[in-house]
């Protein structure tokens, strides 16, 4: 999978928040082997990013991926992305531009102006979005050049609700990297976003709430690699009737 | 004689273990009164192992559930539980810390409005942690203050501790490694048209939040829990946060007065545990996290047991002798 330029092996990115502690985080990032993890950044940890925490992630040699989690404006929405640029040294931004603060819904209107803002600037933008095609159209007419549709509310947990929605998204965009981002709760609802042809997954609640947070991204890494291998595979599509795998003709007669 | 660098709560807790075994122990701290330059002021205050099990390791248990009985002999302890309830909405972060924690009941609406009759109309299912309990950590690190000098412990106050001494208790000051600081929030509210009378967690997907009463109307409000050494005064947001959490809970909070709101840096290791460690002659206590009146007497007996071990080396080895 390439995004901006950069060839990544991991279909999983994984969320840092919310984890027990940073050790048991560093062990959830070892136990999927991603690549890209994504960091929320707050003016308090802008200040005060010689935090050991901050350590913690750069030394596990992953991409980080800054995103502007609760952001609810265009402009709150920019500054956080510059305060990321500056902080990290890295163009990569999670755009995510909050529309209300209860479903945590994304505010289209306010993405697109900002993803133009931000790729006008140079920022590479990874927009969380809805699974929306014309909203995905005017992304990319923006500049991004990723992704990011939701599965279902953010932290909730519920899996994919609209599956067909992300089928016509991959049939409508099928050379855009598709990035699930929100609402996976469990394995299952990995491999089925990736069954469904989405060229990676991101979460983080699903991992960071589970009992045993490293054995949970070990399970999502393989439920993502496997949904992977079976949409190359080519699946067979379902049928109403049963259909034997063996011919019925020619049976021995036991009479 | 035992030199502390630190008269907070780890130093304190400290030499008190230490002058109880007969030990002679000195502290110096840079705050000019008791207490004053501990991040332990914005604590909560609350002695409940078993709630924080919902995202601590087991030794929170293991090493807090004697915290109650050792705090009653410095301090006075509510020994009234603690009361975990959810937004109707957020019923299902109940169950998941229903399902991380043990040593609770689960309480229906008649319960909870016997326990605490004020929020008896607020929420129709919660947990109750009976055996926990909490204390006023600015009266409990001034009391603590008054046994090590009443057992003949000696406080510098506004006074840099020297170079070398034998145990450092300077928390983020510390030259650790892996040492990082976690910055949390706090409110104090006064509302006395708000009766309440234990601990109340409000779980919240974002953040789960404590309110704890201090008596006489008076309320701490806190929870939050940011990767950050930054020392500026509380955020906009944080406050909002914490400040609907109260409302949330008690309408009531709406009238209350903000009396004071801050912010301090907690010193945590990457596992969230405390340690005692050694380095160039010198023992350390440090990492007690948000776990401080928690963990702090287990740590403090541990680094008594350290200092005063020859003698129960000595002791060991005759048993394993003989």
């Amino acid at each position: 999978m390439r995004l901006y330029g950069i060839d990544v092996t991991s279909r999983l990115l994984l969320g840092t928040a919310q984890y027990p502690s940073p050790a048991i985080l560093a062990d959830a990032i070892r136990a999927c082997d991603t690549q890209i993890i994504t960091v929320s950044l707050r003016r308090e940890t802008a200040d005060g990013t010689g935090a050991g925490f901050w350590d913690t992630l750069r030394e596990t040699g992953t991409y980080i991926l800054p995103n502007t989690a609760g952001c609810h404006s265009v402009q709150e929405a920019v500054t956080t992305a510059h305060m990321a640029r500056e902080v990290l040294g890295t163009d990569w931004i999670k755009l995510e531009v909050i529309g209300h603060s209860d479903t945590l819904q994304p505010d289209v209107f306010g993405l697109v102006e900002a993803a133009r803002i931000l790729c006008d600037d140079g920022f590479q933008v990874f927009p969380y979005t809805t699974d929306d095609l014309v909203v995905g159209e005017r992304l990319l007419d923006a500049g991004c050049e990723v992704l990011m549709p939701w599965g279902a509310p953010i932290g909730s947990g519920q899996g994919l609700r609209n599956p067909d929605a992300l089928r016509s998204m991959r049939a409508h965009f099928p050379d855009v990297p598709l990035i699930v981002d929100a609402g996976i709760g469990r394995p299952s609802d990995a491999a089925k976003a990736m069954e469904l042809g989405m060229d990676a997954v991101l979460l983080n609640t699903a991992v960071a709430k589970a009992g045993d947070p490293a054995e949970m991204a070990r399970a999502m890494t393989l439920a993502i690699d496997a949904g992977r291998a079976g949409y190359l595979a080519d699946p067979i599509e379902p049928r109403d009737m049963a259909v034997p795998s063996t011919p019925l003709l020619g049976l021995a007669e036991l009479a | 004689m035992i030199t502390i660098a630190g008269a907070g709560l780890a130093g304190l807790a400290s030499a008190y273990e230490l002058l109880m075994r007969g030990a002679d122990v000195t502290l110096y701290d840079l705050g000019h009164a008791p207490g004053s330059n501990s991040v332990a002021r914005f604590a909560g205050g609350m002695l409940a192992p078993w709630c924080e099990r919902e995202s601590a390791e087991e030794q929170v248990i293991t090493l807090g559930a004697q915290a109650l009985d050792w705090w009653d002999q410095i301090t006075p302890v509510t020994r009234r539980g603690t009361l975990v309830v959810a937004p109707t909405r957020d019923r299902a972060e109940l169950t998941r810390f229903s399902r991380r924690t043990n040593k609770y009941r689960q309480v229906a609406q008649a319960d909870i409005a016997e326990l605490e009759p004020e929020l008896g109309d607020r929420f129709s299912q919660g947990l109750f942690f009976e055996r926990e309990g909490h204390l006023d950590p600015r009266q409990a690190l001034a009391d603590l203050t008054g046994k090590v000098q009443t057992l003949g412990g000696t406080i510098h106050f506004g006074t840099p501790a020297p170079a070398q001494v034998d145990l450092d208790c300077t928390g983020s000051a510390a030259p650790l490694p892996g040492l990082r600081p976690v910055r949390g929030e706090m409110a104090i509210l006064d509302c006395p048209e708000v009766a309440i009378s234990r601990t109340i967690r409000l779980l919240h997907p974002r953040m789960p939040l404590y309110l704890v009463p201090r008596g006489n109307g008076i309320y701490m409000i806190g929870g939050t829990m940011i990767e950050s050494s930054s020392t500026r005064a509380p955020s906009v947001r944080s406050l909002s946060e914490m400040l609907s959490a109260a409302f949330t809970i008690h309408p009531g909070f709406a009238e209350a007065s903000v009396i004071e709101t801050g912010a301090g840096l907690r010193p945590a290791f990457a596992d969230n545990l405390p340690r005692v460690t050694h380095q160039n002659g010198t023992t350390y206590l440090n990492g007690l996290y948000r776990h401080g009146f928690l963990l702090a007497p287990a740590m403090a007996q541990q680094v008594a047991d350290h200092f005063l071990s020859e003698t129960s080396h000595e002791d060991h080895r005759e048993r394993t002798i003989a």
